[in-house]
């Protein structure tokens, strides 16, 4: 019998694919999807949404026009959709979240080959210009449960007036600022940071949330614990030895957008280094990055900052944490 | 000692409760002269000549060898070019049985005295290894025990390959004579440690040859963990001894070998009884075999139309000589079975997964035995940049599969590292 199939070894492969891990990531987001609408309202979810859609429409687009194939049933743009909506404030006009998707799509992602060729996060590249070129939309805080006050109140009151109010850390910053070295008892408490009822990004306020769907990213194996441990564990580290403090320490890591940056954005696989040697470096220079800017920096928040700036230094970190084959032997030079 | 990496596989191994069956003598045996590592062997008859059992049909001059033998008595109808299923050309020798299996004069048992005439008596008996790599046994056997004293005789019972169940066969069904092949090469090659290693799935396997060394020196059942790829040599080395066989290096370098169970078993055999290896255990099984999936003693040139036909196979898309994560497809049923075939499996339903772009997982590196990074190699492969593919240490790579395996971007990885060695072979 003829006309059979031959193919090299092996004639076996798991069960994974690019779609099941980007689905383990959407659903390990989901915690902090349910959470953000709780503390944000619905418009939490419309701004999810747009983001979503105009990713993968961008996606869809650009591989159509590009003439490569199409890659939107990877899922990949869903994620770097809810990633970057959980980058933007709940008030965030609807265009403003459609510019950032284009911003991550088609120019950080598309233009440099698609998934897995990009060597910045989308997400986080966007958040960064939206930040830049929209500061005012994109440093406007709405206070946590503001759709309820707004509705008990709402005799006069339309429901764009929003009661706004500070992040946690950049409330600490204006204090900072305004009242030199002092430090003085946080504005909000360690608990309200714990649950997400702070002001922030749609999906940086709830460390609980995140850090739910981080522990099911490690159990799955999806992502390894290497590198939010050494970006938190050195945050905290340094902002012990410089502050002294367990409570700022405490503040430091719930407050902002440490967590779901050490969690999902700084595991991103394209942008970060390949080996566990590679992951701790980055996650520990993510840390120091984040330190720097927090306690002497310009901004309240170093988070995008510092993984942007690492995910430049991934190539070379990837270069000097080469694993060592098993029995290798150092190359001899050949003598020219 | 850290364990090294690899994959959990399921382990399929529906057959390990067969025992052997004798295949039915075929019609017409056809017999390459290339079944083993190292040189082509030059056929001995032409058509028309009669042949019998366990005659000498095919040699070669060069040591790094072994002989063919016939395994039915009959008469040569053809001996003509072969293409074999590994891409090479050799001549092939086409016997019609007689039925009558006459034994040749020529097979009468060895004698053997000292190293010299046993490694003698080994190549005259055409033995290779019969896991699947096929390195002629003298070969391995001629170590200068002056300059790289082997001190550790592992044999090698990983079996890691699903589905496969010849090797587990060989010590429920042949436990002596595992053991006395094992005294045999000890005595003869002066080795004082013999370790018998078998994987942790195979408990019957383990009770049965722990019961029969427990009051022998000098050999010793290790239990392994049922990981793939277990049983490579320097994944088994490493595993039962500690000991890591460097770039280049044989095994008898760190003063180890390696003999695979049955052909250690085959050892003993053969000085009782002189008949040289014309027949093996192979284990047909597969998705497409509507029946009689079991364990084979099949004559070496068996095609392996009949085998599928016996086990009424059902439209086969893809037939394999091994297991599914290193076994070789073949072209054309008719290909006959050769020395280094331990399994043959029919295999329907077959699914080749679309390959995309690489996510950087990363993945290829947490799964890779040999601790190399695939990812990293495939992309110096594309540059054709043959300093980075050795700066990687491609050539350590051994082509078990896991890095295939595993990748959710279904890239064929082990595959490039094949294409990338043949770069690097050529630009030598």
């Amino acid at each position: 019998m003829k006309g059979l199939i031959v193919s090299p070894s092996p004639h076996r492969s798991s069960f994974l694919s690019t779609k099941f891990i980007m689905l383990q990531v959407i659903i390990a987001l989901v915690p902090n999807i349910v959470a953000c609408t709780i503390i944000f309202g619905l418009r939490a979810l419309l701004v999810l949404a747009v983001c979503v859609v105009s990713c993968v429409v961008f996606e869809a687009l650009c591989r159509k026009i590009m003439k490569r194939d199409q890659t939107v049933s990877d899922l990949s743009a869903v994620v770097t959709g809810i990633l970057l909506g959980m980058n933007l404030p709940v008030t965030i006009p609807l265009f403003v979240a459609v510019i950032g998707s284009f911003i991550a799509i088609v120019i950080v992602k598309q233009l440099f080959g698609g998934i897995g060729q990009n060597f910045a996060n989308p997400a986080i590249t966007a958040r960064i210009v939206l930040m830049f070129s929209f500061t005012s939309y994109m440093s406007t805080w709405a206070v946590p449960f503001f759709y309820k006050t707004a509705a008990d109140t709402a005799t006069g009151a339309t429901s764009s007036d929003v009661v706004t109010g500070a992040t946690p850390l950049a409330a600490k910053w204006a204090e900072y600022t305004s009242n030199g070295a002092a430090y003085k008892m946080a504005p909000y408490q360690l608990k309200d940071l714990f649950l997400g009822t702070t002001g922030g990004c749609l999906g940086e306020t709830c460390a609980l949330a995140i850090i739910i769907g981080g522990v099911y990213l490690i159990a799955t194996r999806v992502i390894s614990a290497s590198t939010p441990v050494a970006f938190i564990g050195s945050l905290a580290l340094l902002t012990f030895i410089y502050t002294g403090s367990g409570v700022e320490t405490v503040y430091q890591i719930f407050a902002g957008g440490l967590m779901i940056g050490a969690f999902f954005m700084a595991t991103d696989y394209a942008t970060t280094p390949v080996t566990t040697k590679g992951k701790i470096i980055f996650g520990i220079g993510c840390g120091i990055i984040t330190f720097v800017i927090r306690q002497f920096g310009n901004y309240p928040e170093g988070v995008s900052f510092s993984i942007l700036l690492m995910n430049l230094l991934t190539p070379y970190i990837d270069r000097i944490t080469k694993t060592s084959p098993l029995g290798a032997k150092p190359l001899v030079k050949e003598a020219k | 000692m850290n364990k090294l990496k690899g994959i959990h596989l399921s382990h399929d191994k529906d057959t390990e409760n067969c025992a052997s069956v004798d295949f039915p003598l075929p019609k017409s045996v056809i017999i390459p002269m290339s079944q083993s590592m190292g040189a082509t062997c030059s056929p001995l008859v032409k058509a028309d000549d009669t042949v019998t059992v366990g005659q000498k049909i095919g040699d070669a001059e060069a040591f790094m060898s072994a002989p063919i033998h016939s395994s039915v008595s009959g008469k040569v109808t053809a001996v003509s070019d072969y293409l074999l299923a590994n891409g090479s050309v050799c001549k092939a020798v086409e016997i019609e049985t007689d039925g009558l299996q006459t034994v040749c004069p020529d097979v009468k048992p060895p004698i053997v005295e000292d190293k010299k005439s046993f490694i003698a008596a080994i190549r005259e008996s055409g033995l290779c290894g019969l896991g699947g790599a096929g390195f002629p046994t003298h070969v391995k056997f001629s170590f200068d025990a002056s300059k790289t004293p082997v001190d550790t005789l592992v044999i090698n019972g990983a079996e890691c390959e699903p589905h496969i169940t010849s090797d587990y066969r060989e010590f429920i069904e042949n436990p002596d004579s595992v053991i006395e092949g094992v005294q045999i090469v000890q005595k003869y090659l002066n080795i004082p440690i013999c370790k018998i290693c078998i994987e942790s799935n195979k408990p019957q396997a383990i009770a049965i040859m722990k019961e029969k060394v427990k009051d022998l020196k000098g050999i010793e059942i290790v239990a392994l963990p049922s990981s793939y790829p277990q049983g490579a040599e320097k994944v088994i080395i490493y595993s039962a001894t500690g000991r890591i066989v460097a770039e280049g290096e044989l095994p008898s370098n760190q003063g180890v070998m390696v003999m695979n169970v049955s052909t250690v078993s085959f050892v003993s055999k053969y000085l009782k009884t002189g008949m040289p290896l014309i027949s093996r255990r192979l284990t047909l099984d597969g998705n497409a075999l509507k029946k009689n999936a079991g364990n084979y003693n099949v004559l070496v040139g068996t095609r392996v139309s009949e085998l599928l036909a016996y086990c009424e196979a059902d439209k086969p898309e893809k037939v394999l000589y091994g297991g599914p994560m290193m076994g070789i497809c073949i072209y054309d049923t008719d290909q006959p079975v050769i020395k280094v075939n331990n399994a043959i499996l029919a295999l329907k339903d077959v699914k080749e997964p679309k390959t995309t772009a690489c996510i950087r997982c990363g993945c290829c590196v947490s799964v890779c035995p040999m601790n190399l990074m695939p990812l990293m190699l495939e992309a110096a492969y594309k540059k054709k940049d043959v300093a980075e593919l050795n700066k990687l240490k491609l050539m350590l790579c051994m082509n078990c599969g896991c890095c295939s395996y595993i990748c959710p971007a279904n890239r064929p990885l082990a595959e490039v590292n094949q294409l990338a060695k043949g770069l690097l072979m050529k630009k030598k």
